[in-house]
């Protein structure tokens, strides 16, 4: 496979003025990553400050309801509420090794934002959250944890004023301060090496995910493993160590959004074109022209009209299955899993879970482990407007 | 040689800096856009760059992509900027090139990007998010077509990097004069001079300055390091506040 490339997907398509950085990045991945130095703190930090491993949760009720074995990935019982946190501890980490002194990073639903916010903190750095102005609104619970942490927000006005246009416009701010200043990326998109980057951060959900499950069920692996994808960081993390095994299915589930016909989904695998956004060759929600197409999910983290290469990738090749969950069917997940279990999961992961609801048919007398991406105390004021 | 490159060296010839004005495509307008060309064109640009709007333009500054979204609201789209100047082919005595995102041409197809902007009279292309790595595949489609791919290097370019762009480059370099976003600056960063004279060393093509540019006098410090200017955002803000192109261009005359 060609660097940076995961079969036709991903690629380095940014302006050159962003090469440099993204050099120095590439070899900090290769020099300072493996030493010890960086490997044997950043465990430490796992264990003491994100509270790793997490648990794998079986769920008695749920399971019985739907006739299956459900087991979740409990990545919202780290630090901070989600997975984000992984991947944020990680390139802070290194960033600061690398002499940076500022993290920047962009932010959908928040999580991303918080958890690049606490890894700034514990490592002495600054933190510059650029935040659509629409998400600023919706999610103020996190931009609040932000703020008291030290967090500079900035609401992005531009585009949709979604996840998209922060993205643009932190690229344009690591352009102009790219010498003291880390591209903190959020998801396992963007261009090389930030997938392979994010991916080596959060693979540890489905290295720990494995292991627990085996052992808790004589040896045996799971017959499905399902996460949300929305960049797609938590489902190449809970997917990467699955992969070789193939009788385990693995399913991407995206956002449908509202699922009436023509309305604006955040799911550019199932449908979605070929095309170069963010610095990546991915799969696009696009026109036929190549602008561009507002996304829309009731989850904010997953409102994003790209996705990682990796998972264009896997889905080329046949390795993983993609489809889409709607609003409607998220939001009765929410529901099911707090009633039943006693678990609030984020709107993002409540995705993965209907996934397992709507296909109790098909899924019968089956294991199926969900990646629980993130805690739904976030989530809960888009709930009070909806029902 | 390609026509950029000729069109600069014939205003060096001539003891001036070669001109190279941007606007969008479909800026202000759909009509008037062609009228501002004509413009630029009798004032003596000696190449112009016309943006193919996108809706994600990361290396633009404010100006620029709120007129590109201007425009794309408008309709504007790759089949009618390349169609129009079709119809106009050899109206221009500046040469003519496109600059945009890969996704827009991706999508329109390669081949027939090329095969078109050949037919339309168009010497140059910029895609401001493909850096050399990722550029053979472009290049290859559209050199055969007369097209250079202009190459965009900067301040914090490498002179390693530099030789990457310069072998076989055609047309002109184009160096950014700024770590950061098109758009007017009012201090050009000391370090430009030394990264220039760099850049001279290594491109045996014409070397224009461009972001950040609004007046001539910002230049002279640069006298003997360039050949050409680029400017966007400051024509795009004057014709907005209800000025001619024709004005614009006057003290550069």
């Amino acid at each position: 496979m060609r660097k940076g490339y995961f079969g036709d997907f991903g690629g380095q398509f940014i302006p050159e003025l962003l090469m440099p950085p993204l050099i120095e990045l590439e070899e900090a991945m290769e020099t300072i990553l493996p030493s010890e130095a960086f490997q044997t703190r950043f465990a430490a930090m796992l264990k003491e400050n994100v509270g790793r491993p997490s648990a794998i949760t079986y769920c008695p009720n749920l399971s019985k309801d739907l006739g299956l074995d459900l087991w979740l990935k409990r990545e919202d019982l780290n630090h901070s509420g989600a997975h984000k946190i992984n991947n944020t501890l990680g390139q802070g980490l290194l960033a600061k090794m690398m002499g940076k002194k500022v993290l920047l990073a962009e932010t959908g639903a928040g999580m991303h934002g918080v958890a690049t916010t606490v890894a700034a903190a514990m490592l002495d750095m600054k933190a510059v959250i650029y935040m659509g102005a629409t998400d600023v609104i919706r999610q103020a619970p996190n931009v609040n944890r932000m703020r008291l942490m030290g967090a500079e927000i900035i609401a992005v006005e531009s585009g949709t004023k979604t996840l998209k246009d922060a993205i643009n416009e932190a690229l344009r701010r690591w352009l102009a301060d790219q010498e003291t200043t880390h591209y903190c990326f959020g998801t396992a998109a963007g261009p090389h090496p930030f997938p392979t980057l994010v991916r080596e951060f959060q693979q540890i959900i489905s290295k720990e995910a494995r292991e627990q499950f085996m052992a808790r069920n004589q040896g045996k692996l799971p017959d499905v493993v399902v996460a949300c994808v929305g960049g797609g960081s938590n489902a190449i993390g809970m997917f990467h160590n699955f992969v070789p095994d193939e009788s385990v299915k693995l399913v991407g589930v995206e956002a449908a959004g509202t699922g009436e016909p023509g309305c604006y989904s955040s799911a550019p695998i199932d449908h979605g074109t070929e095309g170069v956004l963010h610095g990546m060759k991915t799969k696009l929600l696009q026109t036929p022209e190549g602008q561009i197409e507002p996304s829309h999910s009731v989850a904010p983290g997953l409102d994003y009209p790209g996705v990682g290469p990796e998972h264009a990738y896997l889905d080329a090749i046949g390795r993983a299955d993609y489809t889409t969950i709607n609003d409607a069917q998220a939001i009765n997940a929410f529901k099911v899993l707090s009633r039943r279990e006693g678990i609030i999961p984020a709107l993002e992961s409540s995705h993965a879970v209907a996934y397992a609801i709507e296909n109790k048919d098909k899924l019968q007398g089956k294991s199926v482990l969900v990646c629980l991406s993130g805690r739904g105390d976030k989530d809960l004021g888009i709930l009070d407007e909806i029902m | 040689m390609n026509a950029m490159q000729r069109k600069i060296e014939e205003a060096r010839g001539k003891g001036k800096v070669g001109l190279i004005p941007f606007l969008p495509a479909g800026f202000p307008d759909r009509e008037r856009f062609w009228k501002e060309l004509e413009e630029l064109d009798a004032a003596g640009a000696s190449v112009i760059e016309i943006g193919m709007p996108f809706s994600d333009p990361v290396a633009d500054g404010p100006v620029v992509e709120k007129a590109s979204l201007r425009c794309l609201a408008d309709g504007v789209n790759l089949a009618w900027i390349l169609t129009e100047l079709r119809k106009r082919k050899g109206q221009f005595n500046a040469a003519l090139l496109l600059m945009g995102y890969l996704n827009p041409v991706y999508q329109y197809g390669l081949d027939r990007f090329a095969e078109d902007c050949e037919a339309a009279g168009v010497s140059g292309l910029i895609i401001a998010d493909m850096p050399h790595e990722e550029s053979r595949f472009v290049r290859d489609a559209v050199e055969p077509h007369g097209i250079a791919l202009v190459p965009l290097i900067g301040l914090n370019t490498s002179k390693e990097r530099m030789k990457l762009y310069a072998d076989g480059a055609q047309g002109f370099c184009y160096f950014v004069s700024v770590l950061g976003t098109t758009g007017q600056r009012d201090a050009l960063s000391a370090r430009i001079k030394e990264k220039l004279a760099e850049a001279r060393e290594v491109f045996d093509i014409p070397i224009a300055l461009g972001f950040g540019i609004k007046h001539p006098d910002q230049l002279t410090q640069f006298d003997g390091l360039l050949d050409a200017a680029v400017f966007g955002s400051a024509l795009i803000s004057h014709i907005e506040s209800g000025r001619s192109s024709d004005s614009f261009m006057e003290p550069w005359k």
